[in-house]
């Protein structure tokens, strides 16, 4: 049991010596002041202890500028601390905008992860060393969340919606990932880990056993789904082109039923696309009917996110045709949802 | 405090101050059973929640044991996964709703209280017995829970776990927290207007005890904060039975809607534990040092203020959920403002110490004890409110250290030293000091040596409700286990001590520390069923420990 | 009983008011703090519909079309009426609470029973909306569950054949006539809407239970005090009692006045 014990968490990423070093000022501060209290404390204790019963000391009660001082001296070191804190918190939330994408999905109990080149891993994640990472997040069930001590960062993965969460490694090895949001019974089970690997190693690592890419997986739901019947990127379309949205400000008419202004516009990110599948009301493209139905229940997160990886590598004039393989509409299931238990 | 009698006043004589072992009293006015339970006394339904909620630290204290336990190794070997979650779920919930919460308030609330402030009673006497019934029956609801099959949720509750995805009697549970929910919210408001409208005369509100500030914002906390947590707790269970979709997104809900919810009442309740174990260690400090307490104004008003700045902090348990970074930001400053009248109060005990002529009886013992382990609770707060660490630590065990720091080695201590301050005006008796300080030692070693190797074991990740661990976090965990045993033994000696001091301990004298205020200075030990044989006038300032004469001069 | 505290109480019986209680020292104390208490209870239950009204607000934002669409299923007829009896029953209130203080014993026991009675009347007009809005399946419950495009689109039916027998027909839609559309996709579409609708009636049905819960209590309490007025218990000395069950009552009606416009009134402007 004594020789895997340390002291000290690895630091494998370029925010872990930014956090520690915060931690190591607020661990001097915390430990000056703790000493301070204890040895006052001590010290009073010894030299006011009770000498005679009938002595009664002179009331002492208070000193305007002590109070101010040990007012003012906390206020100060909480504003630097907080300052500090804002600082490496804004490097741990905002990613690089070249980041490698990742996708992770939570479930009752085990995190499942896909790279955009296709490969899926279960329990395990490996990241090239050197290169920001950026992994978007959710969940099947309950809350998770995806914690990797070693880089200093974590993020709830909350089912229904889309968190992320960036790091760059900085040093190859294998690290923990735990699952950190309590989720039931096997919940110290849904762990895995975080390989992290040479650029070179991490590229033969992705040639080996790739069953075919991410985007191409989508690009068979694209089809399969039915989103091709309308977004056809051609004159007959009855819904918006696709080709080249993704991160682009899109103009809309109608959110959650409610007309806006003209001109209002919005971001065309992994977030909007899932709401736009799932709930495609919440923001209608101006200039398009709102005539969409949705895909609650009819695609797992897993395809979802394959969709999206197709739409974002859809470029000018490559939405495919629509083919006789596509099966009709009529396969679709009527009423997908689960039973609630 | 100095008093001097009305002359009007209706009371007879029933007792006299220096043979009160002879006298009628509280306790043995009447001893038939149905006397205490239907008792509207103040001072005996104080007792009656002093018996039940030791009844439920003991079974929380086997809860944690077992939790304790189990963590020896990292193989998952003495529990299953199912038990130990319902083992740190059950740990938790009876700590909290049926042990930390109605700890001070309900029982030396309950006692000295009316006391304190030259009152006979609480305002509403039916209405105080109606709480500790509430009390009651929702700690029966909630055992029933446990029976029946226990809650796996945490009592944190996060949905859509609790709400769609457990299959453990939530909704019984709930029931049972609503009920005691009711219980806290009554006794809140019956000391919120016993402090305003039954002061006796003479007793400013800038005369009352720190204790009495304390337990005044407290009880305001438990009046707005308590009905949110219960109609929370309500929308959980109709969930639950009727699969709406409140809470859970697949059905339409927002999971983070129940986090707000549950932290705008739970984190304020955290206020509801601490609070008044600060009020209680100004009396406790002062009286021991027979000095009055320095900066009494500044340590009242930071009362109000941790209990004003509580509600508007409690979005910084969900920094992580992907709030925005902007709230998160502002989250992260007001939280820090909360350091500030806490760290005010340490220093004016400090200063309060300073110069004084202190003893070290048992309670004091407790005090120093106190001071040590909340101001390292309170320091390891400042690492959860920066955002950038607040990210790494945030559910790891570094929080689970942090709060038991807190609740444990600062409520629990002032708690402990509350009862063993007030033990001779309770039972007329004097303990053994002897023990008292050893368990005050033992309790303070036994401490230390559970929790802080914790704040480590959370840097180097480890997570929180993790019944299993990778082998690297097993050092750390055995010394956390070894520290629980002796800590056990710390808080299992009163259980024995105390009660046999009740039937053999020397009969205590009605002040026997030189306490100033009324509860001490007015009243027989044990008091008598109405207090005061004559309603007391205050005519000056707390903590004057050189009588009338001398404070004149000191003014 | 020992006999000194025999002479305590004997003494509290000699000298003290009969209506004051042993541990106050005078009237007005006992006054002033059983007001207090009233209000501080009020404070709470401000915020224990609160919780319910934070919820609403954000739901109300987040599906706020859905919101207003299933607003259009309740009465306005009914609110509005059940508005007005609960106004005046407020002004009875007020008249018995003025009653206590000038004296006059057996109008304060009038008012208070015709407080009563108007009480009833608004839960009796809410008994029969609720039954309406059981039969065409608004009430939420887990039965639905799985079903959610079926409640959703029956609940449209209902109100769309009330619509065209102008309300006299109370003749229920055949669940055989509400069958999903061809398109096969609109059922999805259909749930999506039928949850957002169902966490409305959820509120509702919620707040306005709590509500009617307040009344019920309110009913035994006024009834209670109501009894002691005719007994002559209440006094220009002391009426603290009417006075906090008419805090209470006034209370309740105003949490009504914020539920009918939040409920009924929501999609009124829809033109529906």
């Amino acid at each position: 049991m004594f020789e895997e014990f340390k002291w000290f968490p690895d630091q494998a990423s370029t925010v872990a010596p930014e956090v520690d070093m915060l931690t190591l000022f607020i661990v001097v501060v915390t430990v000056l002041i703790t000493i301070m209290v204890g040895v006052l404390t001590v010290g009073f204790a010894v030299a006011f202890r009770r000498k005679s019963e009938s002595y009664v000391p002179a009331p002492w009660f208070g000193c305007v500028p002590l109070e101010i001082f040990w007012t003012l001296i906390p206020v100060l070191i909480c504003l630097v601390m907080f300052s500090w804190g804002v600082k490496v918190y804004s490097s741990i939330v905002v990613p690089p905008a070249d980041a490698l994408d990742i996708y992770a999905v939570g479930r009752q109990w085990m995190w499942k992860i896909q790279h955009p080149e296709g490969q899926r891993e279960i329990n395990a994640l490996h990241v090239p060393i050197g290169r920001p990472v950026k992994v978007t997040l959710t969940s099947e069930d309950v809350i998770h969340c995806f914690s990797i001590p070693a880089f200093r960062v974590k993020q709830d993965v909350v089912p229904g919606r889309y968190t992320s969460m960036w790091f760059q490694a900085t040093k190859a090895g294998t690290y923990n990932l735990f699952c950190s949001e309590y989720c039931g019974t096997e919940h110290s089970r849904m762990i895995g880990k975080v390989i992290v690997m040479e650029e070179a190693d991490y590229q033969k690592w992705l040639s080996e056993g790739a069953e075919s890419g991410q985007a191409l997986q989508g690009r068979k739901l694209y089809t399969k789904l039915q989103c091709v019947t309308c977004h056809t990127g051609n004159a007959e379309a009855k819904a918006p082109n696709l080709e080249g949205i993704y991160r682009k400000h899109i103009p809309v008419s109608l959110i959650d039923g409610m007309k806006v202004k003209d001109g209002t516009k919005v971001f065309a990110d992994d977030a909007y696309i899932r709401e736009s599948i799932l709930y495609p009301n919440a923001k209608v493209a101006a200039g398009w009917e709102s005539i969409m139905p949705t895909y609650q229940g009819l695609v797992t997160e897993e395809e979802l996110l394959q969709v999206i990886a197709y739409i974002k590598s859809l470029n000018q004039g490559q939405t495919p045709p629509r083919t006789e393989e596509t099966p009709t509409p009529a396969t679709i299931q009527n009423n997908p949802t689960k039973e609630v238990k | 405090m100095a008093t001097v009698s009305l002359e009007s006043r209706p009371y007879e004589k029933v007792s006299d101050h220096d043979s009160s072992h002879e006298s009628v009293n509280y306790l043995n006015h009447d001893h038939s059973i149905l006397s205490w339970l239907l008792t509207l006394d103040h001072k005996r339904i104080g007792l009656l929640y002093l018996v039940t909620i030791t009844l439920m630290f003991l079974l929380g204290g086997a809860l944690a044991g077992a939790v304790r336990l189990e963590l020896l190794t990292p193989k998952g070997d003495l529990l299953a996964a199912d038990t130990y979650n319902k083992a740190f779920t059950a740990h938790g919930i009876i700590m909290l709703f049926f042990f930390l919460i109605p700890s001070i308030p309900a029982v030396m609330g309950n006692f000295v209280l009316p006391l304190m402030i030259g009152a006979k009673d609480v305002a509403f006497p039916r209405l105080n017995l109606l709480s500790y019934y509430l009390y009651f029956a929702g700690s029966v609801i909630a055992l029933t829970a446990l029976l029946l099959g226990g809650v796996d949720t945490g009592w944190t509750f996060y949905t859509p776990f609790s709400s769609t995805y457990s299959n453990s009697y939530v909704v019984v549970m709930a029931v049972g927290l609503f009920v005691v929910g009711f219980s806290s919210i009554l006794t809140g408001l019956n000391f919120v207007v016993t402090v305003h409208r039954m002061r006796c005369p003479g007793l400013t509100w800038f005369r009352l005890p720190l204790f009495i500030w304390a337990i005044y914002a407290t009880s305001v906390v438990q009046l707005l904060g308590t009905p949110v947590i219960a109609v929370t707790l309500g929308l959980l269970g109709v969930e639950r039975t009727l699969g709406v979709g409140i809470f859970d997104p697949r059905l339409g809900g927002d999971p983070i809607l129940f986090q707000h919810l549950f932290w705008f009442y739970s984190h304020p309740a955290v206020y509801i534990m601490i609070l008044p174990s600060l009020g209680l260690i100004s009396e406790v400090i002062s009286t021991f040092s027979k000095k009055t307490v320095f900066g009494y104004h500044i340590i009242a008003f930071s009362s109000i203020a941790i209990a004003v700045f509580g509600f508007i902090v409690w979005a910084h348990h969900m920094f992580t959920t992907g709030i925005s970074p902007y709230a998160a930001m502002v989250f992260s400053l007001l939280t820090f403002s909360v350091a500030i009248p806490s760290g005010i109060k340490v220093f004016s005990w400090l200063a309060t110490m300073y110069g004084g002529s202190i003893s070290f009886d048992t309670p004091m013992i407790y005090a120093f004890g106190f001071l040590g382990l909340f101001t390292i609770g309170g320091l390891t707060g400042l690492f959860l409110s920066t955002l950038g660490t607040d990210i790494h630590l945030h559910d790891t065990y570094f929080i689970v250290a942090h709060f038991h720091y807190i609740m444990v080695g600062g409520a629990i201590m002032g708690y402990m030293a509350g009862v063993h301050f007030w033990w001779p005006k309770i039972t007329g008796r004097l303990y053994s000091e002897f023990w008292g300080k050893l368990s005050a030692g033992i309790t303070f070693i036994g401490f230390n040596f559970t929790f802080f190797p914790q704040f480590i074991l959370g840097y180097l990740g480890m997570p929180r409700r993790y019944y299993e661990y990778p082998d690297e976090f097993q050092v750390l965990n055995v010394f956390s286990t070894a520290g629980a045993s002796i800590l056990a033994i710390g808080y299992l000696m009163p259980m024995f001590y105390m009660p046999l001091s009740f039937f053999f301990g020397e009969k205590a004298n009605s002040n026997p520390y030189g306490a100033t205020t009324l509860d001490w200075t007015d009243t027989t030990s044990p008091p008598s069923p109405h207090n005061f044989e004559k309603t007391p006038v205050v005519t000056e300032e707390p903590y004057n420990f050189h009588g009338k004469e001398a404070a004149v001069v000191s003014h | 009983m020992s006999a000194t505290n025999q002479t305590v109480q004997d003494h509290g019986q000699h000298h003290h008011h009969k209506d004051l209680a042993h541990h106050f020292d005078t009237l007005e104390q006992q006054h002033d703090a059983n007001t207090l208490g009233m209000w501080a209870f009020l404070l709470t239950e401000v915020l224990f519909f609160g919780g319910l009204f934070a919820a609403y607000t954000i739901y109300r934002y987040k599906y706020s079309a859905m919101f207003e669409e299933a607003s259009n299923h309740l009465d306005i007829t009914l609110g509005a009426t059940n508005t007005v009896i609960l106004i005046l029953s407020s002004l009875t209130m007020a008249l018995a609470v003025r009653c206590s203080q000038t004296g006059q014993a057996v109008w304060t026991g009038r008012w208070l029973l015709i407080t009563i009675f108007f009480g009833l009347m608004f839960l009796g007009v809410k008994y029969f909306e609720w039954k309406h809005d059981y039969n065409i399946r608004l009430m939420p419950g887990k039965d639905w569950a799985g079903k959610d495009f079926f409640w959703w689109q029956y609940a449209k039916k209902a109100k769309e054949m009330e619509k065209h027998d102008k309300g006299h027909s109370h003749a229920l839609p055949d669940p055989k006539d509400v069958l999903p559309d061809n398109h096969p996709s609109l059922g999805i579409k259909g749930i999506q809407e039928s949850q957002q609708a169902r966490l409305f009636f959820l509120l509702y049905f919620c707040m306005t239970s709590l509500h009617a819960l307040h009344m019920l209590v309110g009913f035994v309490l006024i009834g209670i005090i109501a009894y002691f007025a005719y007994q002559g218990a209440y006094s220009p000395d002391y009426y603290s009692p009417v006075e906090n069950i008419g805090l209470y009552w006034h209370f309740v009606d105003i949490v009504w006045i914020f539920l009918f416009p939040l409920l009924y009134l929501l999609g009124a402007h829809m033109g529906h």
